[in-house]
This record gives C-alpha cells, sequence and structure tokens, in this order.
C-alpha cells in the first residue's frame, strides 16, 4: 500500500486536470465514464425514491400530480440514457476490449474521447431541463401530447437526449472497427471472449438504431418549434407515427442495455467455475440473433394503439422469437456450472442473480408478447416489473458484477470480499421485494404512471417501497467500500482471480499502451481446461 | 512514457509509414478509417431513412395534396442542381484519383471545383428557400395555400424543409471538411502512400450525392 | 389482513375467464422454467461448490442439448403465440348485434353519449349480457379505456375513432381508468363501469333529461347549414344521407367506402379527401367549429335518418 514502488500504469503515467480531461487513454476515459454514470445513476436513483415514496399511500399526497409526472419521466430519461445505456459499454467496454483483444488502444482513440464530451454536454442539456422545471411526457415523449399540449422543457430535454445518442453512434462505430481490424494475432473470431461478442451485437445496434431516435426527436423538436403538423391530427398529422419511429430505435435499444451485461456474466461464470462455456458458439451466435430479431419487434409497444390486427400478429410471432437466443444463453450458463469448480465471490453472486432475474423477466415478456394477454397488462405495472427485473435485476446486476469483478484490473486494488457479497445479498433481497408485487399490482389493473391508486392497492405499494429502501442500501453499500478501497483496500495482483482472458496477462492496474508487446493467442477462450 | 508522436494530423507524407500508435501498421489504419466511414454512412441511411419513411407514410395518404404542394417546387433549378451535384460527385472522384498519382496541384484543383460546386448547389438551394418565404410556403404559423388540401400540403412543406435542410446541413460539413483537406493538401499531407482522408471524405460526398439523388425525384417528381 | 390481499382481479366479462386461462398457462410454464432455472443452479451451486481435491471437469458441448433447449422453447412459445392470437383475433371481432354507446376522452375525463339519449361523465352505465361497442373518440391526446375486470383495453387516438367491445356478465360496478398517459391529471381519469340488469338499465336509459344526441345532432345540422347542401334528398351541391348509414358508396377515386362513423368523421372534418362520385370537392371543414361530442351527435342524427344496406 505504500507508493514507493509503484510502477508505472495508466494512472500515475500523467497528472493533472488536463491529462484527464484531455486524455485519448481508453482505460482514463473509462473511469470518467464511470465517475458521470454514477452521478446519473444517482440522480436517477433520487428520483426513483420519490416516487416510492409517493406510492406508499393511496392517495397522491406527497406531490402534485404534475410533479410526480416529471419525477417519473426524469427517472426514465436519466436511467436509460444517461445510466443503462452507456453504462456496460462505456465503463467496462471502453476499458476492457483494447486488452481483451491484445490491442493498444480502440480504433479512434479520440473520436472515444469526443463521446465522453457529448455525453456530458447532452447531460447538461438534460439537467438544466430538469432544475428549470422538468419535463412531464413520460419518457417516451408520445405525441401529440409532447409536440403540442405539454407545457414543460420538452425542447431542451429533447436537445439534451439528441446529443447524447451521438455519443453511444460513435461509441458502436468506434468498438465495431477495433473488434473487426485491431485483434491480436490468432486472435480469430471465434477464439474471442464472450465480451466482445456481446459488445460487437450491441454496437451493431448502436449505429443502426440510434439515429432513427435522432430524427424521431428531430420531428418533435420541429413540431414544437413550427407546428407544422406532422403528429398533430387537427393538422394532419398522425400521432401513431410517432409510436413508430420511437419504437423502431427504442426496443432495439432495451437490447443495447442487456447484451452488454449477458457478456460480463459469460466472463464470471466461466472464471468462477473454473470451466470452458458450454456452447460457445450458440451463446456468440445468439447475441447476433438478439441484435438482429431486436429491430423486427417494435410493434409489440403498439397492441393496442389501434395499429392493424395483422401487423399485431407479425410482431407478436417476431417477438416469441427473439425470447429464443436469450433462452439459449440462459441454458448455456447453467450448464457451464455442471461439473464445475464454484466458487461464490461477489461477481459470481452477481451473475448468478442476473442468471435468475433475467429469467423472470424474459419469461414474463411472454405474457407481453401474448397478444390477448398484452391486451389486459400493457400500460400497467405488470409491463414495470417486466422491464425492471431485466434492468435492474438484469443489467445493473450484470454491472455491479463486472464493476467487481474487474475493479482489481482498473485499480490494482482489491475490494473487500465478505461486504461485497452481503450487498450483493441485500441487493437480491431488496430487488425482489420491490418488483414482484408490481406483478400482482399489473395484473389487477393499476395503470403506470399513476400517483393515486385504489386502497386495495395499498399493501403491495407499500411491501414494494419497502423493498426500494433495501435496494437503495444495497447499492449504497459498495459505492462506500469501493471508494474505501482506492486507499485502503488490499493491493491486487496481475491475475487475482486466475482468470483467462488477455486482459489478465498484464499488471494490474496495466500500463499506458497495455501490453509490454503484442500477444499472441493459440487457444479458444476460457481455456480453464488447460491451465489449471 | 515513451512515446510515439500519436494522433497529431500527419504532416509528413505517410511513405514513411507513420501511423497512430494503436494501429501495427499504416494499412492496418486505413483500413480501419474506410471501415469507419462505412459504418458512419450507415448510420446516416438510417438518420434519413426515418425522414424517407414519414414522408412515404404521408404521402401514400394524402397523394392529391402532396401532389399539388409538389408542383410549387422549381423544377429547374431542382433538375439543375441535381446535374451540379453530379459534376460534383465526379471532380471528388477525379480528386481521388489525382491523389492515388501523386498529383498534388491537380487535388487541390479538384477537391476546390467539388467545394465550389457544393456552394453552388447551396446557393441555388437557398434561392428556392428565399423563395418559397416569399410564397408563404415555409410551415408555421406563416403558412398559406390556396387549394383543397392546405393542411397536408403544409405537411408536405415540413418533409421538404426538413429533409432538404438536413441534407443542406450535411453539404456545408462536407464543404468544411473539403476546405480542410485542401489545406493538408497545400501542406503536402497527401501521396500514393497516404491520402486515406481523402478516400474517406471522397465516400461522405458521394453518399451525400446519393441522398440528393432520392429526395430530387421523391419531392419534385411527385406529379409531373 | 392476507385474505384481503387482492391477488386477482374479478372477471365480469365474457373474456375475462379465457383471458385468465391463457395468463394461468403462460405463469404456469413461467413459474416452471423459473423454478428449473433457480433449481439447476442452486444444485449444481452445492454440487459442485469448490472444495479441496475437486477441480472442474471439462464437459464437451453437446449439440443434443442446445437443440433440446431450443426446439422446446420454439415449441411453447409457438403454443402461446397461436393461443394468444387466436382469441385476441376473437375479441376483436365486432359481435353482432352489438348496442353502440359513444364515448369521448378528453384531459382529464370521460365523457359517454348513449344513443337513446342519456349522457354521463365518468361513468358508463351498461345493460348485463349484451354485447356493447363502444365508439372512442380523443378530444386532444391519446387516452386508453381499461376497464380491468372485463380484460379489455383500447388506445383512443385524436383524428379517428377506434373502438372496444365487451359483454358484461356481472351485475356491479367495475372501475375504469385511463391507461395512457395524458398528462397533469392522468391518474384522476378514472370511472365506473355500472353493469345493470338489462330491465334496470332501461328503466335507467328513460329516465334521462338530455336530448337523445341525434336529437342535438340535428339541431347542429341546421345550426351549421349542412341541409344547404345536404338536403335529406339528392341535391346537386351534396349528396343524400337519408338511408345511407352502413351503405357502401364509391368514390371519385374509384374505391368503395363504407358509409360508417369514421367516414362521416373524416368528411366533416377533412371533406375533400374522398369525394362521392359525382360530386365536386367544395364542402369546406368544420375542423375548428365542432368537437368530438358534436361530431357524435351529428353522427347519431344521420343514423336515425335510415341505414343502408350493410350493417352498421
Amino acid at each position: 500500500m505504500t507508493h514507493a514502488n509503484v510502477p508505472e500504469n495508466y494512472l500515475n503515467a500523467s497528472w493533472g486536470w488536463r491529462s484527464w480531461l484531455l486524455t485519448r487513454d481508453h482505460k482514463r476515459i473509462a473511469l470518467l465514464y464511470l465517475i458521470s454514470i454514477t452521478l446519473f445513476f444517482i440522480v436517477g436513483g433520487f428520483f426513483a425514491l420519490l416516487i416510492r415514496l409517493e406510492l406508499l399511500t393511496p392517495a397522491g399526497d406527497l406531490v402534485q400530480a404534475e410533479t410526480y409526472n416529471k419525477l417519473f419521466t426524469m427517472h426514465g430519461l436519466i436511467m436509460i440514457f444517461f445510466f443503462l445505456i452507456p453504462s456496460i459499454p462505456s465503463v467496462l467496454g471502453n476499458f476492457l476490449i483494447p486488452l481483451m483483444i491484445g490491442a493498444r488502444d480502440l480504433a479512434f482513440p479520440k473520436l472515444n474521447l469526443l463521446s465522453w464530451y457529448i455525453y456530458i454536454i447532452g447531460g447538461v442539456f438534460t439537467l438544466a431541463a430538469v432544475v428549470t422545471g422538468g419535463v412531464d411526457t413520460g419518457w417516451t415523449f408520445y405525441t401529440p401530447y409532447s409536440s403540442t399540449y405539454a407545457n414543460s422543457n420538452v425542447i431542451l430535454t429533447a436537445l439534451g437526449i439528441f446529443i447524447t445518442g451521438f455519443s453511444s453512434i460513435l461509441t458502436g462505430l468506434n468498438f465495431i472497427v477495433t473488434i473487426h481490424k485491431m485483434r491480436a494475432p490468432g486472435l480469430t473470431w471465434l477464439r474471442l471472449p464472450l465480451f466482445i461478442w456481446a459488445h460487437y451485437a450491441t454496437s451493431l445496434i448502436m449505429v443502426l438504431g440510434t439515429p432513427v431516435l435522432a430524427i424521431s426527436i428531430t420531428l418533435i423538436l420541429l413540431e414544437r418549434s413550427f407546428h407544422s403538423g406532422i403528429f398533430d391530427p387537427k393538422l394532419g398529422g398522425d400521432p401513431l407515427l410517432f409510436q413508430h419511429l420511437f419504437w423502431f430505435y427504442s426496443h432495439p435499444a432495451v437490447y443495447i442495455m442487456i447484451l452488454p451485461g449477458m457478456g460480463v456474466v459469460s466472463e464470471i461464470v466461466t472464471c468462477y467455475s473454473r470451466k470452458k462455456i458450454f456452447g460457445y458458439t450458440f451463446v456468440a451466435l445468439s447475441s447476433l440473433a438478439i441484435a438482429a430479431l431486436g429491430f423486427l419487434v417494435w410493434g409489440h409497444h403498439m397492441f393496442v394503439s389501434g395499429a392493424s390486427p395483422f401487423a399485431g400478429m407479425v410482431f407478436s410471432m417476431l417477438s416469441f422469437l427473439v425470447a429464443i437466443p436469450s433462452g439459449i444463453k440462459v441454458f448455456n450458463w447453467t450448464a457451464t456450472l455442471y461439473k464445475g469448480s464454484i466458487s461464490f465471490d461477489a461477481p459470481m453472486l452477481y451473475a448468478l442473480g442476473f442468471i435468475g432475474l433475467f429469467t423472470i423477466g424474459g419469461l414474463t415478456g411472454l405474457f407481453l408478447a401474448t397478444l390477448a394477454v398484452d391486451v389486459h397488462v400493457h400500460d400497467t405495472y405488470f409491463v414495470i416489473a417486466h422491464f425492471h427485473y431485466i434492468m435492474v435485476g438484469g443489467a445493473v446486476m450484470a454491472y455491479f458484477g463486472g464493476i467487481h469483478f474487474w475493479w482489481p484490473k482498473i485499480t490494482g486494488r482489491l475490494y473487500p470480499e465478505v461486504w461485497a457479497r452481503i450487498a450483493a445479498l441485500i441487493v437480491f433481497i431488496g430487488f425482489n421485494l420491490t418488483f414482484f408485487p408490481q406483478f400482482l399490482l399489473g395484473y389487477l389493473g393499476m395503470p403506470r404512471r399513476y400517483h393515486a391508486y385504489p386502497e386495495e392497492f395499498q399493501v403491495w405499494n407499500v411491501m414494494s417501497t419497502a423493498g426500494a429502501s433495501i435496494l437503495g442500501l444495497g447499492y449504497l453499500i459498495p459505492i462506500i467500500y469501493l471508494l474505501w478501497s482506492l486507499r485502503y483496500g488490499r493491493v491486487a495482483t496481475e491475475n487475482p482471480w486466475n482468470a483467462m482472458g488477455l486482459e489478465w496477462q498484464t499488471p494490474s492496474p496495466p500500463p499506458e499502451s497495455n501490453f509490454a508487446a503484442t500477444p499472441i493467442v493459440t487457444e479458444e477462450a476460457y481455456s480453464y481446461d488447460i491451465h489449471t | 512514457m515513451t512515446s510515439i508522436p500519436d494522433s497529431r494530423p500527419l504532416t509528413v507524407a505517410a511513405s514513411h509509414g507513420v501511423h497512430d500508435h494503436q494501429f501495427d501498421d499504416s494499412a492496418q489504419q486505413q483500413e480501419a478509417a474506410t471501415l469507419g466511414m462505412w459504418l458512419f454512412l450507415a448510420t446516416e441511411v438510417l438518420f434519413f431513412g426515418g425522414l424517407f419513411t414519414g414522408y412515404t407514410v404521408y404521402r401514400s395518404a394524402y397523394p392529391n395534396a402532396f401532389g399539388e404542394a409538389s408542383r410549387h417546387l422549381d423544377l429547374v433549378l431542382g433538375t439543375v442542381n441535381t446535374g451540379v451535384l453530379l459534376l460534383s460527385s465526379f471532380s471528388m472522384a477525379m480528386a481521388v484519383q489525382s491523389a492515388q498519382l501523386g498529383k498534388r496541384w491537380r487535388l487541390l484543383g479538384f477537391l476546390t471545383s467539388t467545394a465550389v460546386l457544393g456552394a453552388v448547389f447551396l446557393a441555388i438551394k437557398f434561392t428556392e428557400y428565399v423563395h418559397k418565404f416569399h410564397e408563404h410556403l415555409v410551415p408555421g404559423s406563416q403558412f398559406v395555400f390556396s387549394g383543397p388540401e392546405s393542411q397536408h400540403a403544409q405537411l408536405f412543406f415540413s418533409f421538404y424543409f426538413a429533409m432538404t435542410g438536413l441534407h443542406a446541413l450535411h453539404m456545408i460539413i462536407g464543404i468544411v471538411m473539403l476546405a480542410v483537406l485542401m489545406v493538408l493538401t497545400l501542406a503536402n499531407t497527401f501521396g500514393p502512400e497516404y491520402h486515406t482522408p481523402i478516400e474517406t471524405i471522397g465516400l461522405y460526398w458521394h453518399f451525400v450525392d446519393v441522398i440528393w439523388v432520392f429526395l430530387f425525384p421523391l419531392l419534385y417528381l411527385v406529379s409531373r | 389482513m392476507l385474505i384481503e390481499l387482492p391477488f386477482w382481479p374479478q372477471q365480469a366479462s365474457t373474456v375475462a375467464g379465457s383471458v385468465d386461462v391463457l395468463s394461468i398457462f403462460l405463469t404456469l410454464v413461467a413459474s416452471f422454467f423459473s423454478f428449473l432455472i433457480f433449481l439447476l443452479i442452486f444444485f449444481f451451486a452445492i454440487r459442485f461448490r469448490r472444495r479441496p481435491g475437486l477441480t472442474a471437469t471439462p464437459v464437451p458441448t453437446r449439440l443434443s442439448l442446445e437443440v433440446l433447449w431450443t426446439a422446446v422453447p420454439l415449441g411453447l412459445t409457438a403454443v402461446m403465440f397461436t393461443w394468444g392470437s387466436g382469441l385476441y383475433l376473437h375479441n376483436q371481432q365486432d359481435p353482432p348485434g352489438a348496442m353502440n354507446i359513444y364515448v369521448v376522452g378528453k384531459q382529464w375525463m370521460w365523457t359517454v353519449e348513449h344513443l337513446e339519449g342519456r349522457r354521463e361523465i365518468g361513468e358508463l352505465h351498461v345493460p348485463a349480457g349484451r354485447p356493447v361497442k363502444l365508439i372512442l373518440a380523443s378530444q386532444d391526446v391519446i387516452h386508453d379505456f381499461f376497464i380491468p375486470a372485463f380484460r379489455v383495453k383500447q388506445d383512443v387516438v385524436p383524428g379517428r375513432y377506434t373502438t372496444l367491445w365487451f359483454e358484461a356478465t356481472r351485475i356491479g360496478s367495475y372501475r375504469l381508468v385511463c391507461a395512457q398517459y395524458c398528462g397533469t391529471r392522468h391518474s384522476g381519469m378514472i370511472g365506473n363501469v355500472v353493469v345493470m340488469e338489462p330491465q334496470d338499465y332501461q328503466n335507467w336509459l328513460a329516465n334521462g333529461a338530455d336530448d337523445p344526441p341525434a336529437k342535438a345532432g340535428e339541431r347542429l345540422f341546421r345550426t351549421f347549414s349542412c341541409a344547404g347542401c345536404h338536403e335529406l334528398q339528392a341535391t346537386q351541391k351534396g349528396p343524400p344521407l337519408i338511408g345511407m348509414y352502413g351503405k357502401s358508396v364509391r368514390m371519385e377515386s374509384g374505391e368503395t367506402v363504407a358509409f360508417d362513423d369514421a367516414y362521416i368523421r373524416e368528411s366533416i372534418l377533412n371533406p375533400n379527401e374522398k369525394v362521392v362520385e359525382g360530386y365536386r370537392p367544395i364542402m369546406p371543414t368544420f375542423r375548428n367549429q365542432l368537437n368530438e361530442d358534436e361530431i357524435f351527435q351529428i353522427i347519431a342524427y344521420i343514423r336515425s335518418l335510415g341505414a343502408g344496406d350493410a350493417k352498421p
């Protein structure tokens, strides 16, 4: 823990604000992202806290109706665009992709830094919208409410999201080119870590989907500024056109949010089972299948919108199909445990939690894909429970698992294992307590975005809020001990987990150029059988 | 930290094989740049595609209004502009060839002519916009359209301005990049071994041209 | 208190039961696979926990397993899809002989217009045992008409009509909510569907003090000089309206259109979109002069002029 003999690494290679804010090093940029998304996570979480507090009582008595509408809108916008979408790719992806493929950096380091600045500028716009009165359209911005009727900071918020979208596009572009062109000698596609496959698929979605969101937002901006009538039926426009354009991006977006987490889980499960992944090719290709099919199912958000029943049937069928590759992954992860040598370090606890909770979340998606049932549960708390199981029970747990797993590599320190396991368990318990009752509330008929509800729903709502406070505690604990570990944590070796993967063949933390010499790859991923 | 000079623009001809530190050699760098530009163009296809989709939806819903509105566009200026852009793409292709052959002054000439043609396009476009403004055909509170379906005609013009405006924005960015390339050419940056930026920006320019090739018939030739 | 915990909504319509059966099937499948994964993880975690002397054993990938856990989910989802779409298509078909009621959603209330004359705000009285078809219009933004106990839901979209049908099976009062975020008082846009014995419903209808919407529609017809072109017999200026409701009509463009609610509404708001064969596009728009309630009243009036061949 002394500073005396710390070798030169990317953290101490240079000092000062400029060396960080003008860095081209993918590892430093990853840390810049880490700090910013943590801040956004706290802001988004704060809004969630207020929402759950309001929902403790059936009457809307904590905040005004308009305030509540702003709370859920801003919670959604911040969590989706400023936390979930960038989290794993921009922190772990940025840090690890070059390391995992044996490269010195990403293909376009300056573009990488630009991505972060664009993200920050978009964030500033959005936070400005929040503090100068907020926005109350729902994160989905449905027209004509958002384009004509809303009296809140729609333009400012829309600009913020528009700008941030380019951060996503540039990151995806950078990743795709890097993975195609900069793999170490011997690192063929089918030897790549599944983390890379997952990020490759994610990047395809980022690159192809985000521009359509940009156009949807542009049209809203034009509509609000010039009242041109594109979405206003009083002027000949069609509100449903917005929904098609919006969901064409926003459905694939959910796969942007989950695929990286799946990549993290593959890395963790193999390491803590000391085994190759079961069905490597299937897991790898299923990432691509999810990305491709994910572009074809957007209409399942519109089953009761007034679109044609025939279209509904097509989207329903495709929505069932997109579930299959996810199921393949779950079975393969589970099979990887078979005859493994399993340890329950904190990252593994998070990964196992992911598998279970993602399974539940994904299976409840089948309810929504089933036309006749979706008619009943659409726009109720059932949907909220479904996506929180995937996003929080899935993506956030994978993110925390990954942060813990690679913490020694990123910081050169170990986190305190006992506290980490405790926190993982608290998160798991708190999460289920928060969100499982919401399935029941949804089927009972409690609509989304309501801050007042009938008395008989109160018990479930109270249970949900109680769970949320436990969940919040579970998130707070790692923030504390991870910060603590930066100064007081045990110094980490190059490969504290004895894991496979090129990122573990270099010091912790790595030197600025990652590797002393370009590694040469001769074996498949996760060759735990060869190197016990 | 020992350093290969990293990503400054290369003011020494890359015939020395200098490349950014993250790449193994300049061939890898060039491949990466080209792939990157193709990916970026893919995003642009999706970006414009959203507008094309919206336009198509409304045009099939209101064919009469869109036909009527389209007739208010200046077909002559539009056709001239199409020719100007096609010529500029040819000029850009000649620029790339000049770079490949190491002909510095020809390269500079063709880059300039491409930029000039682009500027001509923008000037003509601007003229059209001014005409529309005077004819009260800009959507919004000043919009006036005589004819039974003025509402839907306004939709047409919303898309007209959005699509051609977005296209014009891309042209402006393209011209700025051409200017940068001209400066770099003067500084003797490019040669047969290294002229990747000329090629990638050439790709971009052709793409912007192709967008116009779709925009023109869709907007100007509705029911002629 | 545990007994009072609500787990399942009431079933009060003809479709509620079949939707619930499907939901229960889905729940069973979801529970089965969730438990399967949880148990496997749990079992493997214990059985293969790391301990001295136990090393991991490589297990080669088995294609048969991959096929199994691809094919079985495919098969199950095929069942869910077929069942779900079949039920959905069946529930989308308007039943014959349904009584029509007009509903307007507006920020932040529901107004209901019974053809026989009663108007309601925030409440919808219906008879039990008879199919009811709601014609839904929005005055402003997208709303959604949702009756949880009936398992029916439909977005109400401005600029067009959407429809929803149900047949109530139990007497009682059931919550009605707006299920598409529509602004400040979205959570307050709620009401009740009151299901009555058919005889009670008739009595309730008869006790209304309001004019039937057809009468109000007739007043509007006169006030806005519709009669000037649409004298009830054919004139040169505008096509006839008597005995037209439900017929198929040929347009100038060659297409054939049903003379239904949506067509009437469009003719009032965008008259020159579809012009009847043989007439010129000279009808002015009444876009900013009539709200959705008033358009419903005019429709009711035109309906009262007699129906054509096709069913309404």
